[in-house]
């Protein structure tokens, strides 16, 4: 890794589990909770928010200087709009299945709270280098968790993974269906995303006691 | 009628926070106190009653395809669909700041108890989220698209209300540490939400099923026509 000094690798790898921007940083979890219910469109979002939070955050920084305090939240919101438009027009050209399944959530990355808090905290004060991979290292952490909880919710909703029935056939009952096992269609709705999510959280703090909160 | 309805299925059966988990963000971190869930739940009903329609407007006379024929017949044909992720935040953007100078200028008290939420909202999901779903959801008028502001506004002013008091009780309770904060209010939503999905059978009493068939029936219609058509134009080729 000779691009990669320790300190430019201590970005990319802290948000990822001990600073993870869902877990710990509280940010992000509008539009992460409803498409996780299945493997391939939580992988498909990880990978957006990834390049429209890399590429803004690159473009805020070049513009740091220029751009007046003031205005700064507007100007902001529409470099990510901007760049959510791509997105958008991307995925609408090369997979328009999954981008009506995705519906407006593409659309709401703008207003990703992950977004709107790198661009503040990290990219506003950082040169283009740094916040690129303070983008990568956020992205990947709420990549991290959308894929858990989606690889949860399908397995066990739908008993497939990436739309492939891993578990057996539930009609002809092949597989583990044979012994009587059966999906559990609940696993499937939206409150169940904030369970797993809450069941994650209590994972992660229970291992590192030093994220638990005072009450 | 049409009013009465879609008030109580966007304040229960699509509320914002539990059916589409939009507002997430301000929704954690401003629920510890029932006083502070109060002023933001206000100032999005707010924000929501006037971006919407304004959106809707936009929307309407500008974005849609077509939209601009008002121009002129030689403008009928444009698309301009693809900005309007920007127009909507654009325009969010713009409001919310516009009403924070009036509401400063013309009621100081009111601002007081606003006005430090009102920047918040400009990056809250639930405001753009609105405009998205007025959008998609084909919001047929100006009135409606009021209506709908107004009721998700409250459906996410009464989440935030629920989660607030509900936060403020269970600081007495004994809950294992490693779930204490974060972890149990995502649980308690995830129940509460559970609890809602409950009104989903308030409204549809058995006419989704209809309007599905006529749907399809309309569908088929449209195959025969173009079927027809193409047979006509290869009869004349």
């Amino acid at each position: 890794m000779g691009l990669l000094t320790k300190k430019d690798l201590k970005l990319v790898k802290d948000p990822l589990f001990d600073n993870n921007p869902i877990t710990v940083q509280v940010l992000g979890i509008c539009s992460a909770l409803a498409i996780t219910a299945q493997l391939k469109a939580a992988i498909v979002m990880a990978i957006s928010v990834m390049f429209v939070l890399a590429a803004g955050n690159v473009v805020i920084s070049l513009m740091r200087n220029i751009i007046p305090p003031k205005i700064r939240i507007i100007a902001q919101l529409v470099i990510a709009a901007a760049l959510v438009i791509i997105v958008d027009q991307v995925l609408k050209a090369y997979s328009y299945e999954l981008s009506k399944q995705l519906s407006v959530f593409v659309g709401l990355i703008i207003t990703n709270c992950i977004i709107m808090g790198r661009f503040e905290a990290f990219a506003l004060a950082n040169t283009p280098w740094k916040s690129f991979l303070d983008g990568i290292g956020n992205a990947g952490g709420y990549g991290i968790i959308l894929v858990i909880v989606a690889f949860f919710r399908e397995l066990l909703g739908s008993g497939s993974l990436f739309g492939i029935k891993v578990l057996g056939d539930s009609v002809k009952k092949t597989g583990l269906y044979a012994f009587g096992y059966e999906n559990n269609g609940f696993m499937l709705l939206a409150p169940m995303a904030l369970i797993t999510l809450g069941i994650i959280i209590w994972v992660q703090r229970s291992r590192n006691s030093s994220l638990i909160e005072e009450n | 009628m049409e009013h009465l309805e879609l008030f109580f299925k966007s304040i229960f059966i699509d509320n914002m926070v539990f059916a589409t988990f939009l507002g997430m963000c301000s929704y954690l971190a401003v629920s510890k106190k029932v006083s502070t869930a109060v002023g933001l739940g206000a100032a999005v009903i707010f924000v929501m009653a006037i971006t919407v329609p304004l959106n809707w407007l936009l929307d309407h006379y500008i974005l849609q395809e077509g939209a601009l024929a008002w121009l002129g017949p030689e403008y009928a044909e444009y698309d301009l669909s693809f900005l309007s992720f920007i127009m909507f935040i654009a325009t969010i953007a713009t409001m919310v700041q516009l009403v924070e100078i009036i509401v400063e200028k013309f009621s100081p008290s009111l601002y007081n108890s606003l006005g430090i939420f009102l920047p918040l909202i400009a990056v809250n999901c639930a405001i753009l989220g609105g405009s998205l779903f007025m959008q998609s959801r084909e919001i047929p008028n100006l009135g409606l698209a009021f209506n709908y502001g107004v009721s998700s506004g409250i459906g996410w002013f009464l989440a935030i209300l629920a989660i607030a008091a509900i936060r403020e009780k269970i600081r007495y309770s004994n809950i294992p540490p490693a779930l204490r904060g974060l972890g149990i209010t995502f649980i308690i939503t995830g129940l509460m939400a559970i609890g809602f999905m409950s009104f989903g059978g308030m409204l549809t009493g058995g006419t989704e099923k209809k309007a599905k068939k006529v749907e399809t029936v309309k569908v088929v219609k449209n195959i025969k026509a173009n079927n027809l058509a193409n047979n006509t134009t290869e009869i004349k080729k």
